[in-house]
């Protein structure tokens, strides 16, 4: 089947097929991609990160159903960690959301950051750009706030929400360094156990103490997402944040960012995959290799020949 | 001999072990410690740790005669598709002697289903016989005096639905409350932990288990309230100390459920009792049992501080480990089975299940059946075993392992503790991954080799496929999805709407007993599902804890 | 490139035994696969669904109550009508081999019983995937 177009036509299991394709970095993911471009750039994109065992899943299910029940519809993208001993990966979060798997208005994938360098958040961002020209309204996409480039995927989202829990003593300021200034906006779920409201306090502290801080002050939403407890509270602050940046242009400047650090990104490994194939696969860095060791030349010498060839 | 003795004779004996393995080396994948002696348990004080049968802590036995007054009850569970045939089954063995009946329901009703909804399809009728309202019940024990016969209810999330029907039944009979005999499981957090039937979310759950405390202690004063089991925790995977460790540490959950409801510690502990596995490794088993009553009287009177004597006693029924059949070489399950037996009439178990040879394969044929109830009686009247009490006290090694396996235990206990209580450590999926771990760990020795299952890893052979298995009759669903049509047909709908409501309300005030508004709604034939669609609406749905 | 191959661990009815299923689904990734785990109570629509959203090559059911000559054919039939006519199915659980013939003729590809080392369900599936 042509993919891109079922896809477009609304064919579920096409969409499922060009998130392989790019998954996989088939051929064809590229030309899937070009037709699916004119088509994208409706949906809004909710970016949902926090430690593992914070309830990302419960909680984007308990969204799932709150966008739904407002008549939108919904695609999740779920990322889990790949091992890097194995390869292998268990990519649970879709058993949070068996209850929204026979709704026609979400689709959900999980996805296994694998070992790619730094193409994951490439790879996430146009399984964003399929499900956004599938037609989904709202595309919520979760991953455990822990390496780099899960933050960098989260980062790429309209809205950034990072969930916590209370009752992590000094794990917090572990993740205070990594995660917590990427948030327009604070979940705390699980907020019916002790220590919600010191927690509360931990946030607003840290708070006041970012010099960067624009006018938009993160609101921090206290949630039970297993008893369904604040989640429209917390979607009021998710459309509050969104008229706020489309109101004074950040939204606009967030996604022109976005369009150029894909650029980049993609240029970069595609630069880097040609090199790779010109150089790596075919022996010649060995070569050089050997002859670097012998000290017939050095590494500065060797590169300099090799971008003057390449960049000809 | 003296202690220092002892240990000057063991060294020369280990000086001399090296030589021999020098020679003989030792087969690969034993425990360490080849030898016990009395070194190992000369800090177990007999009186404080041991002491005698019938007397605290009972790591001897719970009565001062065990099995030389009579044996542990041979109570074989069995369930069948539909009402009518499970009766007709109860009735020939009351006939044959039988005072005891043990239920099997099938998947919708342990999870509170009718068989006519969408979600029971190719289910019912399969593991168990179908109940989806009274009338069923009343077909189930249709001509069986429910004033004689003591009856034991596989039922957990619904265990209140299905004991309000028991009574409903009685009541009919002409038979009051009080007279009634039987166990209900009841035991929800294993159902979380290992066994995956569960219905509501924990806090609910253990709202209607207190509720049905509390009902019975007043007007079913006889009734087994819960049935706390580890059987299923050991079937998932855990470790011998994980199966005590989480299934007391669940009975402590109930305890303080119960007394945070304002109940007492002895009104309601005398009428619980347990459920362990008995598994492959017969020593090991044998010294789990004993380590489990120690504990157990512990906790009891250290930590409830009970004062009556029937609080502490663990009482418990065994059934042998259905995940270590193999449907490899199927007879050699009679061996296992037969060894299993043996270690839980060595460790004093007071009734007791076998399985059938062929379990792996199907549900038992009556064949098959029949030879795991001779293998009970075998080893009850032939091996001696059963002659005098708590035979391998007293053995260093089996001493030395029940303790081992208590401070296992009563680690696991402690860390269960801190973690806020076995619902806590439920909900933070503590004891799920504790024993999936286990359960890989088992997987991935067997198929390494370390640990050898005849006729699966080793000694395997070409097999004709098993013949004569039994088989469900297809149509028993649709039948009985007929029945239940055919029943809402004819009862009173408004009265059936009327306590519905009555009973939601009742769901949402917290300090309301549930149970005489849940026997309201089953007198009105209100079904089991439209009961338990009620209780879900207001309490909502258990979502697992899956971390693997 | 970067092929993976997705597997689908399901237990369709109503059992709650799920020690096969979660021995199975580690073991799985431990060979290198990407597991999609749905845990227990799925019905064959939730399952043909899931397996569609996550385009998995292989679709692995457990069941232990007897009700798999009901349901393993239910979902091969919803796979199909989605489209999915590749993907391989695996069933396993107490299933008596007397009713495998069955199964097989209805398109699952093989039933692994009791005792099956979980190696060997590795090696069907990288025999028999197609990707």
């Amino acid at each position: 089947m042509d993919i891109a177009e079922e896809l477009l036509k609304g064919n579920r299991l096409a969409l499922s097929r060009a998130i392989t394709a790019i998954e996989n970095e088939y051929d064809e993911a590229t030309e899937i991609m070009k037709k699916l471009y004119p088509h994208t750039g409706h949906a809004y994109v909710l970016g949902i990160t926090g430690p593992p065992g914070a309830g990302k899943s419960t909680l984007s299910d308990k969204i799932a159903r709150e966008y739904r029940a407002q008549g939108k519809t919904v695609g999740i993208i779920a990322v889990d960690p790949t091992s890097p001993f194995t390869g292998g990966a268990i990519l649970g979060d879709r058993i949070r959301m068996n209850g929204l798997t026979l709704d026609e208005g979400v689709f959900i994938r999980s996805m296994g950051t694998r070992g790619s360098l730094g193409g994951l958040s490439h790879k996430t961002a146009d399984a964003v750009k399929a499900m956004d020209a599938f037609g989904k309204d709202i595309i919520i996409v979760e991953t455990v706030g822990v390496g780099q480039s899960e933050v960098d995927i989260v980062k790429a989202a309209d809205t950034t929400m990072v969930v916590l829990i209370p009752g992590m003593g000094d794990d917090i300021q572990a993740i205070k360094a990594g995660i917590l200034e990427i948030g327009d906006l604070y979940c705390i779920n699980k907020s019916d156990l002790d220590g919600a409201d010191k927690l509360v306090r931990e946030i607003n502290m840290m708070l006041d103490l970012d010099s960067l801080m624009t006018d938009w002050r993160p609101p921090i939403t206290k949630v039970v997402a297993s008893q369904n407890e604040g989640i429209a509270e917390l979607l009021g602050t998710v459309d509050k944040h969104r008229t706020y940046i489309e109101g004074n242009g950040e939204l606009a400047k967030r996604r022109t960012k976005r369009t150029r650090d894909e650029m980049l990104d993609i240029l970069s490994s595609n630069i880097g995959s040609y090199i790779k194939s010109k150089i790596v696969d075919s022996g010649r860095l060995d070569g050089y290799v050997e002859q670097i060791k012998q000290h017939k030349t050095d590494p500065y010498t060797v590169i300099g020949e090799v971008m003057g060839e390449m960049l000809k | 001999m003296s202690n220092e003795k002892i240990q000057a004779e063991l060294a020369k004996y280990e000086a001399s072990v090296e030589k021999a393995i020098a020679r003989f080396p030792e087969r690969d994948h034993l425990p360490e410690k080849r030898l016990y002696t009395p070194i190992d348990i000369k800090d177990t004080d007999y009186a404080d740790e041991i002491s005698f049968p019938g007397v605290y802590p009972y790591t001897r036995g719970v009565q001062p005669t065990m099995y030389r007054g009579r044996f542990w009850t041979m109570r074989m569970y069995a369930g069948f598709s539909t009402a009518e045939e499970s009766n007709k089954r109860y009735r020939m063995l009351i006939e044959n002697g039988a005072t005891g009946l043990s239920c099997a329901f099938d998947l919708p009703t342990q999870i509170g289903y009718d068989s006519t909804d969408p979600i029971s399809e190719g289910e019912v009728g399969k593991v168990g016989v179908a109940i989806d309202s009274l009338a069923d019940m009343e077909t189930l024990f249709d001509q069986i005096d429910l004033g004689k016969v003591s009856t034991s209810m596989t039922i957990n999330a619904p265990a209140s639905v299905l004991l309000a029907m028991y009574i409903a039944v009685a009541e009919k009979q002409g038979v009051p409350a009080d007279q009634l005999r039987g166990t209900i499981q009841n035991d929800i957090l294993k159902e979380y932990a290992a066994r995956g039937t569960y219905i509501f979310p924990p806090r609910p759950s253990m709202r209607l288990i207190t509720n049905i405390f509390e009902y019975c202690s007043k007007n079913v004063p006889k009734w087994n309230t819960i049935s706390i089991s580890g059987y299923h925790i050991r079937e998932a995977g855990s470790t011998a100390a994980q199966e005590i460790a989480f299934t007391i540490a669940d009975g402590i959950a109930y305890c303080e459920a119960a007394i945070k409801a304002g109940l007492k510690i002895d009104d309601f502990a005398g009428r619980r009792s347990f459920f362990w596995n008995a598994h492959n490794n017969v020593l090991e088993e044998v010294a789990k049992f004993r380590a489990s009553r120690r504990i157990w009287a512990k906790v009891m009177k250290e930590r409830f501080h009970a004062q009556n004597d029937k609080s502490m006693k663990l009482r418990f029924h065994t059934q042998t480990a259905g995940s270590m059949l193999t449907a490899q070489q199927p007879n050699n399950n009679i061996v296992r089975v037969a060894l299993q037996t043996a270690a839980a009439v060595m460790g004093g178990t007071q009734s007791l299940h076998t399985n059938s040879r062929d379990e792996a394969l199907a549900l038992p044929t009556q064949e098959s059946v029949t030879i795991a109830l001779r293998t009970q009686q075998i080893v009850a009247y032939e091996s001696g075993l059963a002659d005098v009490i708590d035979p391998l006290a007293g053995s260093y090694y089996v001493e030395s392992m029940t303790n081992r396996i208590e401070a296992e235990a009563w680690d696991y206990i402690k860390k269960i503790d801190d973690l806020g209580g076995a619902v806590a450590a439920i909900e933070k999926g503590y004891i799920q991954k504790e024993i999936q771990d286990s359960a890989y760990k088992w997987q991935m020795d067997v198929e390494s080799g370390a640990r050898t299952i005849v006729g699966v890893n080793k000694f395997q052979m070409e097999e004709e496929p098993p013949k004569g298995l039994l088989k469900v009759d297809e149509a028993v669903g649709e039948r009985q999805k007929a029945k239940v049509e055919a029943m809402k047909a004819k009862r009173d709908n408004e009265a059936v709407k009327a306590a519905l409501a009555d009973l939601k309300k009742a769901c949402q005030d917290e300090n309301e007993n549930l149970m005489p508004h849940i026997l309201a709604a089953v007198k009105t034939y209100a079904t089991l599902g439209e009961i338990c669609n009620v209780m879900r609406e207001v309490f909502g749905e258990y979502e697992a804890h899956v971390s693997l | 490139m970067e092929k993976k191959i997705r597997v689908l661990v399901a237990k369709p009815g109503l059992d709650g035994h799920d020690r096969g299923a979660k021995v199975v689904a580690r073991a799985l990734r431990d060979a290198g696969f990407e597991v999609i785990y749905t845990g227990l109570r799925q019905t064959p629509e939730q399952i043909a669904e899931a397996a569609l959203q996550e385009d998995v090559n292989v679709v692995a059911m457990s069941i232990l109550s007897g009700a798999h000559g009901h349901l393993f054919p239910k979902v091969v039939e919803l796979l199909h009508k989605n489209g999915m006519n590749d993907v391989l199915i695996i069933g396993g659980g107490v299933i008596p081999e007397g009713d495998i013939p069955a199964l097989k003729e209805a398109g699952v590809a093989e039933v692994f019983t009791p005792g099956t080392p979980t190696g060997d369900v590795v090696k069907f599936i990288n025999e028999h995937v197609k990707l």
